[in-house]
């Protein structure tokens, strides 16, 4: 209790967490301010689920300290149990029973009675847009249903921190952001919300800060655009009519943007990673960049814009993509 | 399949976010349920599980029947005479047995579900943590006396008559129950202590044989040799089966009563904390 501070939903420090030889969770800090989105992010196997299951007391650490709401959960855990709720990574609920059978079973486990329990979880089902398929076993739902039928289990009450442990993963785009909008209803009512995710797009959508955990260890910490300044603004890809004038364009382009250009295998296209330095937005680059290619008279058939991929985010902070530790195991075992 | 996801993700009605930002509304938290209220909601899950999965009770149902006949009459006429006259004897010991050897169903079902992602939730929630398994032995208890019920009217059937009347058979099946209850703990012990569910099947087989078998269940053990009839005499499941041949018979023997519930307090003691120590930490 001592060591917390004030207006903070989980505090931890030097957090460590090791499976036989592996270092699982590496000694982290974690900050997380009160009524917030904090996004975790990092490929998998980074530590981003152990370090959730410690924080939700499911796992007991085994070195440095975790508190949430200044209660720790190791020797607290019960008080932590009532404040939290857990959105597992595979759907936390009982695949055998209905999804109206779930809602009801864990709101009589919250301690409501039979029949509040019966309702709250009729009006759940009903918000959820899930009503139809109340009275159907959850292994028949689609991924998105499971998904939302989860989430809707972690808020029968309305948790003080909710942790939603890759709550997209293997989603199509347009149940994800359904599920981005129920995480932005959820922390409107003033839940603090621990979202981990891979994808940092979704980071981007819902996190207002972010650390970047990578091999046990947070590797960078801060606001969005603390981050995003860190790995630079994205990258414009274009593909020119004639392939004879790929060599002035890159030109053009590393005059123009200052920025790195890379020279694609299609001959006809073009990579230019954007300077994060840069005061002007992304768009407003691209948009340079597009003017000073007409003038000189290269044509542009097609260009986009492209975010900073999550790879570029690693390569960039950790001087290692997201797959090198596959690629490793791989020429181990070949 | 991929067709199918897509197409229900399609049908889906929309999620409603200004009703859901209501029901997110700070409300008063209600009391966390007492300890016999949580047993007694899992105790409901167990149930829901038989209703969508009724398949589950073949174990209890045909397994018991399949037990009083073939013994009845494989060893009635070498035994007692006649198959008539060893159900007397016969019945209240291989009801003993059947539900003995069902209780090991308990540490598989245990230790296929603990890998479910639902047990994070349930282990998260701000309940008694015995709560779970209790739940689950709740709803073996309905399923241990589903088979003693089945098992006794097969038996009335093949021409048992129980001298201590309904009353003597309903203790004795609540005996039964009770120690059943009790004995489980061993399993869930071993649900969460092995890996697969096939170890868990083949130590509970190890188990069970032995204890079974190497009782007062099938004939009186003046006739085994010293040595086993020292095993013999001082096992649970002999106590067991003489206390509940006594009750049926509308003797109650309070000395074998107090040596079962003894037995099955023992068990609870043990194997209860283990459980508890293995599920804490899984």
């Amino acid at each position: 209790m001592s060591q917390h501070t004030a207006g903070l939903a989980i505090e931890t420090a030097g957090l460590v967490k090791t499976f036989g030889e592996t270092r699982a969770v590496d000694g982290v800090d974690l900050a997380v301010p009160t009524g917030t989105v904090y996004g975790v992010l990092g490929p998998n196997g980074a530590g981003k689920t152990t370090t959730v299951k410690m924080l939700a007391t499911l796992l007991r650490p085994d070195g440095g300290q975790a508190h949430v709401f200044g209660h720790d959960v190791v020797r607290e855990a019960d008080a932590v149990r009532g404040l939290v709720s857990l959105t597992g990574q595979y759907a936390s609920v009982d695949e055998d029973l209905t999804g109206a059978e779930n809602l009801v079973l864990l709101a009589r486990l919250l301690g409501h009675a039979k029949k509040p329990a019966r309702e709250r979880a009729a009006q759940l089902l009903e918000a959820f847009g899930l009503t139809d398929a109340a009275a159907k076993q959850v292994k028949h739902y689609s991924g998105g249903m499971r998904r939302r039928i989860d989430i809707a289990a972690s808020i029968l009450s309305t948790p003080d921190l909710l942790f939603l442990d890759e709550p997209t993963t293997g989603l199509d785009p347009r149940s994800r952001n359904q599920v981005w909008d129920i995480v932005r209803a959820v922390v409107a009512q003033g839940t603090t919300v621990l979202l981990t995710t891979q994808y940092l797009d979704e980071a981007d959508q819902l996190a207002s800060r972010i650390a970047v955990i990578d091999r046990g260890k947070v590797i960078a910490e801060g606001t969005k655009g603390e981050l995003k300044a860190s790995v630079g603004a994205g990258s414009v890809h274009l593909r020119l009519r004639d392939a004879e004038q790929r060599p002035q364009a890159a030109e053009v382009l590393s005059r123009v943007l200052d920025a790195q250009v890379q020279q694609d295998p299609d001959p006809v296209a073009l990579t230019a990673r954007l300077a994060a330095a840069s005061g002007d937005t992304a768009a407003e680059q691209a948009a340079r960049a597009l003017s000073e290619l007409a003038r000189t008279g290269i044509t542009v058939d097609n260009f986009s814009l492209g975010q900073p991929s999550l790879d570029e985010v690693f390569l960039a902070l950790t001087g290692h993509d997201t797959q090198a530790d596959d690629a490793v195991k791989n020429e181990v075992a070949a | 399949m991929s067709t199918v996801t897509t197409k229900e993700t399609q049908d889906l009605a929309p999620v409603r976010t200004d009703s859901l930002a209501a029901l997110l509304v700070a409300k008063e938290r209600p009391p966390r349920p007492s300890a016999w209220s949580a047993s007694l909601t899992f105790g409901w899950r167990a149930i829901l599980k038989i209703k969508h999965v009724p398949e589950q009770l073949f174990d209890v149902t045909a397994f018991p029947i399949m037990m009083v006949l073939m013994y009845t009459y494989l060893f009635g006429g070498a035994l007692a005479g006649s198959p008539e006259e060893y159900i007397q004897f016969l019945l209240p010991g291989i009801l003993v047995m059947s539900v003995v050897m069902i209780t090991m169903y308990t540490g598989v079902s245990v230790n296929t579900d603990i890998e479910k992602g639902v047990f994070d939730r349930f282990r998260s929630l701000p309940i008694w943590r015995p709560s779970t398994m209790v739940g689950y032995l709740l709803g073996d208890a309905l399923r241990y006396t589903i088979a003693s019920v089945v098992m006794l009217t097969v038996g009335m059937i093949l021409g048992y008559r129980p001298d201590g009347g309904f009353l003597g058979v309903v203790a004795g099946i609540a005996l039964l129950v009770v120690f059943s209850f009790a004995f489980s703990w061993i399993w869930t012990m071993f649900g969460l202590l092995l890996r697969t569910e096939k170890s868990v099947m083949g130590v509970s087989m190890m188990v069970i044989f032995p204890l079974t078998f190497l009782s007062n269940v099938f004939v009186d053990p003046r006739t085994m040799p010293g040595w086993l009839q020292a095993f013999v005499n001082n096992s649970p499941v002999t106590h067991l089966a003489s206390a509940v041949r006594g009750l049926m018979a509308g003797d109650w023997p309070a000395a074998e009563v107090a040596w079962s519930l003894g037995w099955a307090g023992l068990f609870v003691l043990v194997f209860g904390p283990v459980t508890m120590r293995l599920y804490n930490r899984k």
